[in-house]
């Protein structure tokens, strides 16, 4: 049971990181919007 | 309302009917599925393992597609050449489905007719819907998600191979293929992120196409070879509960929205990144003039 329960934990990590760095990098291209408006 | 607005109302209905399916699919995994007669529970790894695979190979087909209309689009001849190719390729597929008798190990005939007309569907589909311009961002974003789902997969597999074959990884041809082909995809969004040249777009795309070529190799590798991994359990004379089969079918449904909902937030992301460094581009153009 325990590898079955650390396979399904590992795919959703891996899910819940990738989603984690997509929305730093919107935050990182909203940042960079902002200083391009204020030029 | 603008096409824009129209689908940041929609994302979050999506996302909730998405989230909503993926917790249906881990109670069907988890707790509806009959349980495995020799591997007992751990066999319900294969329930995330499978659609993960099945997912990824979808993304690094989309993959594939965007790459080469990427490269024949610029060229109205190799453009036309390229059309009657994945025409003729789709009328073959159908024909050879009801022709070639036996086929090859692991082609059943519908399966095969399927996916030549998936194949010319999704070609022309990305055509009509995508200038060259946009195949090239749905490229990366295909491969970046399809690396995630291959990554699933890697993780998963030894998981499942410990308590079963008293091994994490084996060198056998079905799990090392799958390797490669994760290692090809790495070095693609290596060479999309660090190379600062302007060919890098035409670089990635013909690297694509030869890394799409190990996906038949991954697929087929379980009949074409010996290998330790367990033999197909649906199609090539495989077999597999009815039940089973139904909560498979679920969890891929699930993923494949859960892949589409990531790969259309990742596009958005894309394009909004290209257009900034675009601005970026124009304006570093512009400031020597401005300055003087």
């Amino acid at each position: 049971m325990n590898f079955l329960y650390a396979a399904y934990a590992a795919t959703w990590i891996i899910h819940i990181t990738y989603l984690g760095i997509l929305v730093r990098r919107y935050q990182r291209l909203n940042k960079e919007i902002e200083e391009l408006r204020k030029r | 309302m603008t096409d824009g607005m129209k689908m940041k109302r929609v994302f979050p209905i999506l996302g909730l009917l998405t989230a909503v399916l993926l917790s249906y699919a881990l109670y069907e995994a988890l707790v509806a599925a009959p349980t495995e007669q020799t591997m007992g529970n751990v066999q319900r790894i294969f329930y995330y393992h499978v659609p993960s695979a099945w997912t990824a190979f979808l993304l690094f087909f989309i993959n594939f597609v965007c790459s080469i209309q990427y490269l024949v689009r610029s060229n109205p001849v190799a453009d036309k050449v390229t059309n009657w190719t994945v025409i003729a390729i789709g009328i073959a597929a159908c024909v050879a489905a009801f022709v070639i008798r036996p086929l090859p190990e692991g082609m059943e005939p519908s399966s095969v007719a399927t996916t030549g007309l998936a194949i010319v569907g999704l070609y022309f589909l990305i055509k009509k819907f995508f200038s060259p311009e946009r195949t090239d961002a749905l490229a990366v974003v295909s491969a970046e998600v399809g690396v995630v789902f291959c990554t699933v997969v890697l993780v998963t597999g030894p998981l499942w191979a410990r308590p079963v074959w008293g091994i994490w990884w084996t060198w056998d041809v079905r799990l090392t293929s799958t390797l490669v082909l994760w290692l090809i995809y790495i070095s693609y969004l290596m060479l999309r992120r660090f190379s600062t040249s302007g060919q890098t777009p035409v670089l990635a795309a013909a690297l694509a196409i030869f890394g799409a070529l190990d996906v038949p190799l991954v697929y087929f590798s379980i009949w074409i070879f010996r290998t330790q991994h367990p033999q197909p359990v649906i199609g090539g004379g495989g077999s597999i509960d009815p039940r089973m089969l139904r909560v498979l079918l679920i969890n891929w449904l699930a993923f494949l929205c859960f892949a589409a909902l990531v790969c259309w937030s990742r596009y958005r992301l894309e394009i909004l990144q290209r257009d900034v460094e675009e601005t970026q581009a124009l304006e570093a153009l512009l400031e020597p003039r401005s300055s003087r």
